[in-house]
């Protein structure tokens, strides 16, 4: 038959996200890594120049990888392959989107060019945002975020701001879903989100898109911790590839993103695993180091 | 009847509530135990190497095959369809080898060639809303397996998206993700005849 079709819809989108759920996003800076997450059973990759822990290293403007980078990794391998723009930047955005990438993270971890925020619904390619509470979650998804994520504070190994941004969007909802009709407008006054999508989340008791964590994540346990706070999926940024043993990390943080309610499966996959990344206090970073302060 | 959702990654949750809308029971798989205590089961859409790799990981190959194999109805969609697959083009990912097809795997393109659209599916009396996620199409089917839906290519060339074997039926497409039960019925009813 010949379709009437429809491209890059919110249905479509966001269908993408529903099938990465359950699953690990990895960042990868080339095409061996992107091979070693997808052998280790990655649902996609992140391309990108550096991972957040070398950012922070390194200082400077965090700009969108080369677009070179990231076709090296798309002709690598068979499984979604996302990268990152600027917040604020719809030209690499627009530029991400030619090169074929599967989905474009608007991320805090480079560098803001904008108060504002990408225009997303101008794309087909859909987005995922970064989002430290549900306010914040539905701006983005306003600005047309077919996924969400939790910012934590990347690169730092320490997976404690994931689990504050978790606890505050799981509670926020909770909170709406017992909110008066009459006061929905004071509500979204209060999250400083917009009227439709806060009267979805109170009837629906759910945000309408995808939600993963981010930020920090190390450890099986910490994306088991993750799942069972009530996540869809994990990305794992710089905590495989700056690991002693990034192939048998990634298959256990994989593995216990599967089985994240069952204990003896937990200490199976986290035995034997070497070093992990080396952590950072959240506490001695200075306000210009919070990357999840950054496009609110 | 107890439907089993295969849970290892993917939209499982989708394909449970729309079981549990029919009225059937539905139960998560993991472990080959779970398997054991479902009468029909559900390969839902997720990435198909990463369920792949973790059936291979978790002793699920064998169980799947012998199951399926024995005539338990079975349901695949999207990454469904490439695992429950014989074999899958320039891939040489775990697949059950149940169904007798080659898949093409992201046959449409990358995400931005996404799809809906509306598919006339044999059997249905009006076209089936259909949504395509980097979706593969069928190469090859072998001869027992039934073409109820396909789609032109650019080239005007037909490629099966909805086929049935025996008790599996395996879209290319995701009927979990609207609200037409349709395929599911179609589904569950291999279970009910023959």
């Amino acid at each position: 038959m010949e379709p009437s079709v429809e491209h890059g819809t919110d249905r479509v989108k966001r269908g993408l996200a529903e099938m990465l759920k359950g699953g690990v996003i990895m960042d990868v800076v080339n095409a061996e890594q992107a091979k070693i997450a997808e052998e280790a059973g990655a649902v996609a990759v992140m391309a990108l120049e550096r991972v957040p822990a070398d950012i922070r290293a390194h200082g400077g403007v965090a700009r969108m990888a080369d677009p070179a980078k990231v076709q090296e990794i798309i002709s690598a391998v068979s499984i979604p392959v996302m990268a990152k723009s600027r917040i604020g930047h719809f030209v690499e955005a627009q530029i991400l989107q030619s090169l074929g990438v599967d989905y474009v993270d608007e991320s805090e971890v480079l560098t803001p060019v904008d108060e504002n925020h990408i225009d997303k619904r101008a794309f087909t390619v859909p987005f995922v945002c970064g989002a430290k509470d549900l306010g914040e979650a539905l701006r983005r998804i306003g600005e047309g975020a077919a996924m969400i994520r939790t910012k934590g504070e990347p690169g730092t190994g320490n997976v404690v701001e994931a689990v504050r941004h978790m606890r505050k969007m799981n509670a926020q909802i909770r909170w709406l879903t017992t909110v008066d009709r009459n006061e929905m407008m004071a509500a979204a006054k209060e999250l400083r989100a917009p009227l439709g999508l806060v009267q979805e989340v109170a009837e629906t008791g759910r945000l309408p898109v995808v939600n993963f964590a981010a930020g920090g994540i190390a450890t099986p346990a910490d994306a088991a911790l993750m799942m069972q706070l009530g996540c869809d999926g994990i990305f794992v940024g710089s905590g495989i590839f700056k690991s002693g043993d990034p192939a048998e990390r990634a298959r256990a943080i994989v593995e216990a993103t599967t089985f994240y309610e069952d204990p003896e499966t937990l200490a199976k996959v986290s035995r034997n695993l070497g070093e992990a990344m080396v952590g950072i206090d959240i506490d001695t970073l200075g306000p210009t180091d919070r990357m999840q302060d950054r496009g609110l | 009847m107890i439907v089993g959702v295969l849970a290892l990654q993917g939209d499982f949750r989708e394909h449970m509530a729309m079981v549990r809308r029919l009225g059937a029971e539905a139960a998560e798989v993991r472990t080959p135990a779970e398997l054991a205590s479902v009468d029909a089961l559900i390969i839902p859409g997720g990435e198909s190497t990463t369920i792949g790799r973790l059936a291979t990981a978790w002793g699920m190959m064998a169980p799947l095959r012998e199951r399926i194999g024995a005539g338990m109805p079975t349901l695949g969609t999207c990454a469904g369809l490439i695992f429950l697959a014989a074999g899958a083009v320039g891939s040489d990912q775990p697949q059950l080898g149940v169904l007798d097809v080659v898949v093409a795997r992201n046959a449409f393109g990358r995400q931005v060639d996404s799809f809906e659209a509306d598919l006339e599916v044999h059997g249905l009396d009006r076209p089936y809303h259909a949504v395509f996620i980097r979706a593969p199409w069928i190469d090859k089917t072998g001869a027992d397996v039934e073409v109820l839906a396909s789609i032109r290519d650019a080239e005007g060339r037909e490629h099966p998206v909805l086929v049935r074997q025996g008790r599996i039926l395996a879209a290319a497409f995701h009927p979990e993700l609207t609200d037409d039960d349709r395929i599911h019925r179609l589904a569950l009813d291999l279970g009910e005849g023959s």
